[in-house]
């Protein structure tokens, strides 16, 4: 009945979503402020009625309910309650449920948020974002209904992958989807502009906050996978350029790009047409990635459904969105008029030339990712593109992008001097080489990736430091006055770009220092590696949940003084039989000890164990929340709040003359 | 022109993408097709003192179906599978892989069987001789024993139609 229930309700979700794309769009471009008024109930309502679907199908996951194939396919009797609601979207059907949830959660925010824009830019907005949701709902209805049921119902679940059988996994798709989704917000307020023929600065500051946001969840999302991969996929690897990786990252660096030059747009009515395209390209590139990793085009691990049928209609509703907003900009571009010109060196010019990189290094990863369908759907033969591709033409690209995040900043506006910033920066640059240089001298050998990897990271953090100084020198008051009246998006800036230095430094320490063994462990014997002692205390028995695991015991000491001790297992789950390596780490601020079993090799129970010493890769991680925590500061930026209030008053003011 | 870039590079993008759809990007050329298929020696399902051995097929063309009772997408080929078993064209062999419930029995008698034997490869070492990667995969295995065509995931009739009955046709079965 529950099931049922739910399947009725994203019925009702569907006819909503028709009801809240097309009423508002016709009545926004006839003027009828009735038809406009649907807009609003009509995304809330559908948002309620996809969250009943979404609590119906997470109740008969939680309930065991094998009736229903979806929750047969995915769950199991022993797994554990929390992974039985998170198998909620562990699944294809599921995972574009929660796909569509998110999106009735951003639609309700636009619909909540939106009191100060004109009636007829909000309609339009919230109509798009009613086009979309039409589509992956009839996308869940007709080709991956979540709620078919199984007769005769299983005995039984296949249970979950077990490799997604871990609290990284949990809130990994629910921040990554806020974040593909949240782009879609930039994107209906494109399309909004586009239709309206309105494309000025006001456009620019009304998305400018949902970009931020959105920018700094996939930010979090792209985190949280990264992190994921490392620690349970058992190769002490953080990123492998999967094209399931890469389809996250790709709206990342158009994300990136297009928070940057929506401020250029906002602050000097700057390249608008570019921004708009970019808001269209960031938007696409998500709803691409749902088509990569759903349709089976191109194979990767992560690939988990495949057929074609749901393959075809994600490429309609793909050719339909983005062929259609295409044309709406080809038509409409020449409509818009850029602001006042700038020099070739600027904030605008810099920023520019950071959009160029980006779109550069874009370019370079989707070649990289659909390269292999390319040359097959030519009937060249089967290859596949690697890591080496992706490094060798990344790196070198995303270097003057990254120096030129430190230049950025401190240029002005329109126009900026030159030999005033050489003057201002030459003590930035000569630590920041100073420390390229000697730092890989301290530590295992010199290497030249590590030295520009160190070099970028000082030159970035210092040129923060800088504009810090800069923004302070001209402003009134004692220092602690001075630090709170700095605007939050300026905040919010500097955070992100040091969080950026502080991943970079990471990068460059774990890519070139990290060091790693196989070796072949009896009982009680000991191995070394960058300084530590291993010593392999055997193995036990031990059952998890709904798992038979063999849990290792490895001392760890230094110098003669006890580190840690750490538990690796293997496991084998109950009911996909499926072996599973779960690394033990020993973390800190420096450094993380990671170990991983291998194979037991003989019956007195010697194994091969994997060893891993990860230098500063904790620095990744806490790089990227810096990054999302200055995502989140400079969307809170008081200046859209105030431009709220004064919207508002002459609403009231007419309400009173009414 | 320059403003309709984007979508004239969408468009040839889409034109790919139409046509990845219809390749299958893991079918990598089995190193099998054209070698004799691994010998093998297991217990039948339901009745473990008999076994079953691909040298007991010599002299016909065959199909050897990696399955499981836990395989969705088995349950999906499942028709097909008994319209080929009642054409009596050619005996299809189950291979039922890492069965651990052990549901096989049950499961085809319920269901209803469409091979002529099931051998059990509890601990899936048959299927790492044969390269599975997953369930269902199916071999064409000729008079000889040489595997002549291997497909991974259900077939269905297009499948049957267009890969297994002209290479049928060419081995005279």
């Amino acid at each position: 009945m529950i099931p049922e229930l739910g399947h009725f309700a994203l019925i009702i979700a569907l006819l909503l979503a028709l009801t809240q794309a097309i009423l508002p769009l016709y009545g926004a471009q006839r003027g009828n402020l009735t038809l406009m008024a649907v807009a609003r109930p009509a995304a809330q309502g559908q948002f309620v009625f996809v969250a009943l679907a979404f609590a119906c199908l997470a109740y008969s996951f939680v309930t065991n309910d094998f009736s229903v194939e979806n929750v047969a396919r995915n769950s199991f009797s022993q797994l554990p309650e929390v992974y039985r609601f998170t198998a909620t979207w562990g699944s294809h059907e599921g995972s574009l449920l929660l796909w569509v949830l998110i999106l009735g959660f951003w639609s309700t925010a636009v619909s909540v948020f939106s009191r100060h824009l004109p009636e007829d830019m909000a309609a339009r907005v919230i109509g798009v974002m009613g086009l979309i949701s039409v589509g992956f709902l009839a996308f869940l209805l007709t080709t991956s209904n979540p709620f078919e049921r199984l007769l005769p119902a299983a005995m039984d679940g296949n249970d979950m992958n077990p490799l997604l059988q871990d609290w990284g996994m949990i809130i990994h798709p629910p921040m990554l989807y806020m974040g593909y989704v949240g782009f879609a917000v930039a994107f209906a307020f494109a399309i909004a502009a586009l239709l309206s023929g309105k494309m000025d600065v006001a456009w620019a500051r009304w998305s400018r906050p949902w970009t931020t946001v959105a920018w700094a969840f996939l930010t979090l999302g792209i985190m949280l996978g990264s992190w994921w991969a490392y620690r349970e996929l058992g190769w002490g690897g953080w990123w492998f350029w999967d094209p399931t990786e890469n389809a996250s990252f790709m709206p990342w660096l158009a994300g990136t790009a297009l928070i940057h030059s929506l401020a250029a747009t906002e602050k000097r009515g700057a390249f608008k047409a570019w921004t708009v395209l970019l808001a269209l390209v960031a938007f696409s590139l998500s709803l691409l990635g749902t088509f990569l990793v759903r349709s089976g085009v191109l194979s990767s691990v992560h690939a988990f459904a495949t057929d074609p049928a749901r393959g075809a209609f994600i490429l309609g509703f793909l050719a339909v969105v983005i062929g259609g907003s295409l044309v709406l900009y080809a038509w409409r571009a020449p409509k818009m008029i850029t602001g006042s010109g700038f020099t070739w060196f600027s904030r605008e010019s810099l920023l520019l030339a950071n959009n160029v990189i980006l779109i550069a290094a874009l370019g370079a990863v989707l070649l990289g990712t659909l390269y292999p369908l390319f040359i097959d759907a030519m009937g060249l033969g089967k290859i596949s593109v690697g890591p080496p591709y992706f490094n060798a033409v990344f790196v070198p690209l995303m270097a003057p992008a990254l120096f030129l995040m430190g230049v950025g900043p401190l240029a002005r506006w329109k126009e900026a001097s030159l030999p005033d910033m050489v003057t201002r920066m030459k003590w930035a640059l000569g630590v920041a080489l100073a420390t390229g240089l000697l730092l890989p001298l301290t530590l295992d050998g010199f290497k030249p990736w590590a030295a520009l990897g160190f070099f970028l990271a000082a030159w970035i953090a210092l040129a923060v430091l800088a504009a810090l100084l800069d923004r302070l020198k001209y402003s009134q008051g004692t220092l602690p006055q001075k630090l709170a009246a700095l605007p939050r998006g300026f905040w919010g800036m500097l955070l992100a770009h040091f969080g950026m230095a502080v991943g970079i430094a990471g990068i460059a320490m774990v890519a070139n220092y990290s060091t790693e063994r196989d070796v072949r462990m009896e009982v009680d014997s000991y191995a070394e590696l960058a300084g530590y002692t291993f010593t392999f205390r055997g193995t036990t028995e031990h059952d998890g949940p709904n798992y038979r695991a063999a849990r290792g015991t490895l001392e760890v000491s230094k110098d003669g003084k006890p580190v840690a001790t750490l538990h690796p297992e293997k496991r084998v789950y109950n009911a996909s039989a499926m072996a599973m390596t779960e690394a033990s780490v020993h973390p800190n601020i420096f450094r993380d000890i990671y170990v991983a079993m291998g194979e037991q090799l003989d019956d007195q129970g010697a194994w091969t164990v994997r060893l891993f010493h990860k230098p500063f890769i904790n620095w990744l991680w806490f790089g990227a929340l810096f990054m999302v925590a200055g995502g989140f500061m400079a969307a809170s930026d008081k200046r859209y709040r105030i431009a709220l209030r004064r919207s508002e008053v002459p609403k009231n003011i007419a309400a009173q003359g009414a | 022109m320059k403003r309709w870039l984007p979508l004239v590079l969408f468009v040839v993008l889409v034109g790919f993408f139409a046509r990845g759809l219809f390749l299958n990007p893991r079918e990598v050329p089995s190193p099998f097709i054209g070698r004799t298929a691994p010998a093998f020696t297991l217990p039948l399902v339901g009745d473990a003192n008999a076994s079953f051995s691909p040298a007991d097929m010599k002299g016909r063309v065959w199909m050897l179906n990696v399955w499981a009772p836990w395989c969705v997408s088995c349950r999906q080929e499942h028709p097909i599978l008994m319209q080929i078993a009642e054409g009596g064209r050619i005996p299809i062999v189950g291979l039922n892989w890492k069965d651990k419930a052990r549901e096989a029995e049950a499961l085809l008698a319920r269901a209803g069987s469409p091979y002529v034997a099931v051998p059990e490869d509890l601990d899936g070492r048959v299927g790492i001789d044969y390269g599975v990667t997953g369930t269902p995969e199916t071999y064409l295995i000729d008079q000889t024993g040489i595997v002549r065509l291997k497909h991974i995931g259900p077939i269905s009739p297009e499948v049957w139609k267009d890969k297994f009955e002209p290479k049928l046709k060419e081995l005279g079965a």
